[in-house]
């Protein structure tokens, strides 16, 4: 980076503050002096305007001319060959297969160890340290993780030594090095271990100030009955986090189908480890196959769709409880 | 899509009787056997959740330690073996920062694009959130609660669903843009980041308008009422009054979009053009796991580079983080 780029690059931060801080000063100048006359509503719609003509032409359009694009050929004509793709080609049914391997591991296994950890160290010293150990990995990028992980699966042919700790430890038991992210099927469970380590913090947090909100009245009335502690984590505790426990499973159900960047930098969806989210940007922005991706597109759109109803509508009746 | 941020959990019922400390288990009513049982359960749970701490640590660890090694002693052995193999140089940052040969990964540029990309990728839509926030929540008008609506249920989008189309929209009308300011301006590069700060404008803009929606709406209609009465205008509100009482919920979004724009990929990938003028960080790194997989002595050392404002801001800020996670963890 030469003395000139560096310069270029503030430029462009000072100028962009500058035409923005512009831009707003300029609304609220309009605002403050609409017309007299259905002055109200002016001033509405400048304080609405921005908001909703960004949203109206990047998000509201692109995904109705999606839609649209799936339906198509690159020639514009209309067609279901998109779709006969997705759902008939082996490459494609085995990212769909992969997809739903995902969106069944990752929730089930991130929120169980997050609920253990939650109740493990529930009203224990260090809870807080505890917790920031968990949840640290929230905070790095899935690039970041993805990197990480690599390295613990790194393989050495031969007598080498190996330097990526999983096969350091099959070494040491006696068995023979794996080259990890090129064997199928075990190389999705691995990449899917690196987003159950990204999620189970967020499920932890949850988890746990759902178990503090549980009356004490009700654990020591449990107690008093001469329940053990199994007894009264699935008699007392479950029951009372309920309502957490799916909003934390379907939260994090969507966050894995919409998950791009693991498989992405960790294979790029090679030996077999595609998964929905890849395969649409390899398909739309390296193959340039338009319609193929914007058919996966809206394929991931209608997995993602019931279960964000049904997470709604959990956390609507949470809050009408409260 | 997004959740509501719940409560923080930190220190509520702290001291509340616990079924499992020892204090409770030596309470004289009980039978000996039963004391015993409580106490193991007590101790395996301290273990269990040792061990679950240990395994979530270890890998980030292992990187940190690695990063630190000379690029001979990674590539021959474990990092676990540091202390039968010691060494320690800072070279692997020095050569990923500073290094000026083409062949190395030239991090300083990239730490420049990542500020400016994230810094205005957040300013921007959280001023227009809150004003939108604002109008939904304190103007009045029919049709304005549908609209609420529509931009709430615009979260539940895949970006997937926004990109093709939107990059045919940005290559249409800013790629002119840019063009233009590159002849007016040499010093800025014909690829400059206003493609990337509008996309993550757009993406960002639902969630924080619901969020900032949620906290604006709870301020005292007395007070507003009571500005109004004294003759304030909309905008006299909105900066005197909604402003500085939303700080909580602007801090919230504010570091939640900050780290979710730095950590991004996607949006990076299709709008940055990849080139050392645009690209963030993680496309960086990205790039380098390709190009690079085997050199981890530059892979480590760029890694922890990359994660380390995410971790300073999560450590520092750590409940703001929490409640803006919460609240965005679907988005995407």
């Amino acid at each position: 980076m030469t003395t000139a780029d560096l310069l270029g690059k503030i430029l462009q931060v000072v100028m962009g503050l500058a035409v923005f801080a512009a831009i707003v000063g300029l609304l609220i100048f309009f605002i403050d002096k609409a017309p007299k006359k259905g002055r109200d509503y002016w001033q509405l719609v400048g304080f609405l305007a921005p908001a909703l003509i960004l949203v109206t032409v990047g998000l509201i359009y692109p995904a109705i001319r999606t839609s649209i694009l799936a339906f198509q050929t690159s020639s514009g004509a209309w067609t279901f060959d998109n779709f006969i793709w997705a759902f008939t080609q082996p490459a494609a049914i085995r990212t769909l297969i992969n997809t739903v391997i995902w969106v069944l591991l990752v929730p089930t296994f991130a929120t169980a160890v997050g609920l253990a950890y939650a109740v493990f160290i529930d009203r224990s010293r260090g809870e807080r340290f505890y917790k920031a150990v968990l949840f640290m990995p929230i905070a790095i990028s899935f690039v970041g993780a993805s990197v990480i992980w690599k390295f613990v699966y790194e393989y050495r042919s031969g007598d080498r030594e190996q330097i990526g700790l999983l096969n350091a430890i099959v070494v040491a038991f006696g068995g023979e090095p794996v080259q990890w992210l090129q064997t199928d099927p075990i190389n999705t469970i691995l990449l899917i271990v690196v987003m159950i380590w990204v999620q189970t913090g967020f499920a932890m947090v949850v988890l746990s100030a759902a178990i503090k909100g549980i009356a004490t009245e009700q654990l020591e009335a449990a107690q008093l009955d001469g329940t053990n502690g199994w007894q009264r984590f699935t008699n007392v505790i479950v029951p009372g986090i309920r309502g957490s426990l799916v909003v934390v499973l379907t939260t994090i159900s969507i966050a894995t189908l919409k998950v791009f960047d693991i498989v992405r930098t960790m294979t790029a969806g090679n030996f077999n480890t595609s998964i929905v989210a890849n395969e649409m940007y390899t398909q739309a922005f390296r193959a340039s196959e338009i319609g193929r991706g914007s058919a996966l597109a809206l394929i991931l759109f209608v997995m993602v769709l019931p279960i964000v109803i049904y997470n709604v509508n959990v956390l609507r009746k949470q809050r009408e409880i409260r | 899509m997004s959740i509501a941020p719940p409560d923080l959990p930190v220190g509520k019922n702290r001291g509340a009787i616990d079924a499992t400390t020892d204090a409770e288990a030596s309470g004289y009513t009980e039978p000996k056997t039963m004391r015993v049982k409580k106490r193991l359960t007590s101790r395996t749970a301290t273990i269990a959740s040792l061990v679950i701490a240990l395994l979530w640590t270890i890998p980030t660890f292992g990187l940190f330690i690695s990063s630190f090694r000379p690029a001979e002693l990674i590539r021959t052995t474990g990092w676990w073996t540091i202390f039968s193999n010691p060494g320690f140089t800072l070279e692997n940052y020095q050569d990923v920062l500073l290094s000026t040969s083409s062949s190395s990964p030239q991090l300083g540029s990239y730490i420049v694009n990542s500020i400016a990309i994230a810094l205005l990728a957040t300013i921007i839509p959280l001023v227009f959130a809150s004003m939108a926030a604002y109008a939904f929540a304190w103007m009045r008008f029919r049709g304005v609660g549908v609209l609420f609506v529509i931009i709430f249920a615009l979260q539940i989008i895949p970006l997937q669903m926004a990109l093709v189309p939107l990059l045919q929209i940005f290559s249409t009308v800013l790629r002119p843009m840019q063009a233009w300011l590159h002849d007016v301006i040499p010093i800025i590069p014909e690829q400059n980041y206003l493609p990337l700060w509008v996309a993550h404008t757009i993406f960002g803009l639902p969630l924080a308008i619901f969020l900032l929606h949620n906290f604006i709406s709870e301020i005292p209609a007395d007070v507003i009422e009571a500005a109004r009465v004294d003759g304030a205008t909309h905008s006299q509100i909105f900066f005197r009054i909604v402003l500085p009482l939303s700080v909580p919920a602007i801090a919230s979004f504010a570091i939640f979009q900050f780290i979710w724009v730095w950590n991004d990929l996607l949006v990076a990938l299709i709008f940055s053009g990849g080139t050392q003028d645009v690209a963030p960080l993680t496309q960086r790194l990205a790039e380098l796991t390709g190009t690079r997989g085997q050199d981890w002595q530059l892979l480590t050392a760029a890694a922890f580079i990359s994660i380390v404002i995410p971790l300073i801001v999560f450590f520092s800020l750590q409940r703001y983080f929490v409640r803006g996670l919460l609240a965005g963890s679907t988005k995407g």
